[in-house]
């Protein structure tokens, strides 16, 4: 019997809530995705250097299927301006949509305003740089390419086109990390990229920034229910050979 | 005090709600329909917001004479498909014109573009990374390659035939399957995370 996605959404809603408020002693540790270990490293040099680092958001709007993955490229946003906001060339992000570019200036806007620099924000450090695939990379490409941002994140709906800016990032001796849920490009930022993020690891990128509890507790929920899965899997297969299904 | 905030979480999460209950109970469809409607209006309105941002950019840069030519450029085409397709309409000649005589040779060419520095970018993994998962993808791109076709007009029947299905029909069928099991998985805990307000993208 096919569980319903309501009590999937429930048991997934539970998990996070138990996740949330579980202490769990000292063996609270994230599984090592050494692509965000570096990203953490990065944005802490980026503040270091006073180099700029440039969030690139997709050309997915809110409305498409993969929407979710650049919602978790604006919880790195707020997580770089966070810690950068007030530094000499402060973190800026690029969008290939018009709803985006709004919650990444909201995003930007509401980060500002908590840590109380709120003059120093302005539209422009949220950008639409193009409203097709390849004319959001070649209106992003520019600023990469001239080293003025020195660090490059790819969190959102791309397609093989989030190669050119991987290039990019590599030619100007920058760095790169990239995720997306179309499989395609994440063989090509597998090649392209200096870090890439495949599968669920997209979504993982706030719990290692530390944005909040949630954000950890969802990555727990994710790995409890990849687990739950893996089993399913390995029964459905099994069952059979044991003379469980007809 | 700042009303504001509050307001904008309780209108996400409502209207959150309301969109995946319309998909389990049939009597919240219509709203569900309507509700999409009119989020697929303000998009084409922040469509319109957004090409606003990309002209003022690049003014800006004219005015700071900061790379202006490239911004000129871009300002003056826009302004002319703009003018064009509001006067013309989207399926007039001209509009057709401008789209398969400028925007697809240049999108073109940027594929053409992608496709070296897609080949340069493999050839420098394979000097830099060094690890096991390294060698797993250079030995399936090499199998793919060889099983993909006559290599100087002979055929290697091992790995076309037998080599390269399994490896494309099992082994990375698979893993496909595995990474977009992770993709929806992520899909929906962050899903979850702005229904409940835990992640609030909208500035609140």
């Amino acid at each position: 019997m096919m569980p319903s996605p309501l009590a999937i959404l429930a048991l997934v809603v539970a998990l996070m809530l138990l996740f949330s408020v579980w202490k769990g002693g000292k063996r609270r540790t994230l599984r090592n995705i050494p692509a965000l270990q570096r990203l953490q490293r990065s944005i802490e040099l980026s503040v270091e250097d006073g180099s700029r680092l440039q969030v690139n958001l997709g050309h997915g709007g809110i409305l498409s299927t993969h929407s979710a993955a650049a919602l978790a490229g604006l919880t790195l946003l707020q997580q770089v301006a966070e810690v950068a906001a007030d530094s000499d060339l402060p973190p800026v992000a690029t969008s290939g949509e018009g709803t985006l570019m709004l919650l990444a200036q909201d995003t930007l806007r509401s980060t500002y305003r908590r840590i109380g620099i709120a003059d120093q924000f302005n539209l422009h450090l949220a950008q639409t740089t193009g409203t097709t695939p390849f004319a959001y990379a070649a209106g992003t490409l520019p600023s990469v390419l001239d080293r003025t941002a020195l660090s490059t994140a790819m969190l959102g709906e791309f397609g093989p086109e989030a190669g050119l800016i991987a290039d990019a990032a590599h030619r100007s001796e920058g760095f790169s990390i990239g995720g997306s849920p179309s499989l395609s490009t994440q063989a090509v930022l597998f090649a392209a990229a200096h870090e890439p993020l495949l599968g669920e690891e997209l979504y993982a990128a706030g719990a290692y920034t530390k944005a909040s509890k949630m954000h950890e507790a969802s990555l727990r929920t994710q790995d409890v229910l990849r687990w739950v899965l893996i089993l399913l899997l390995l029964f459905t297969a099994i069952s059979p050979l044991l003379g469980g299904s007809e | 005090m700042n009303l504001r905030a509050p307001l904008s979480t309780a209108v996400a999460i409502g209207f959150g709600l309301l969109v995946l209950l319309g998909i389990f109970i049939p009597d919240l469809a219509d709203l569900r329909n309507r509700i999409l409607t009119w989020a697929m209006l303000l998009a084409a309105m922040a469509l319109l917001l957004g090409l606003l941002n990309l002209f003022q950019v690049h003014y800006q840069r004219i005015r700071a004479k900061e790379k202006s030519v490239y911004s000129l450029v871009l300002i003056v085409a826009m302004v002319i498909t703009f003018a064009l397709t509001l006067l013309q309409g989207s399926d007039s000649a001209s509009a057709e014109w401008v789209f398969n005589y400028i925007v697809v040779p240049i999108e073109t060419s940027l594929m053409a573009v992608l496709a070296i520095s897609l080949t340069l970018a493999a050839a420098r993994t394979f000097q830099h990374r060094t690890d096991l998962m390294n060698l797993v993808f250079i030995g399936t791109l090499l199998v793919l390659l060889l099983g993909a076709g006559p290599l100087f007009g002979m055929e290697l029947p091992y790995f076309t035939g037998v080599l390269s299905p399994y490896i494309n029909n099992v082994l990375a069928l698979g893993a496909m399957r595995g990474l977009l099991m992770g993709v929806a998985l992520g899909t929906i805990t962050t899903g979850v995370r702005i229904l409940i307000g835990a992640d609030r993208p909208y500035g609140a």
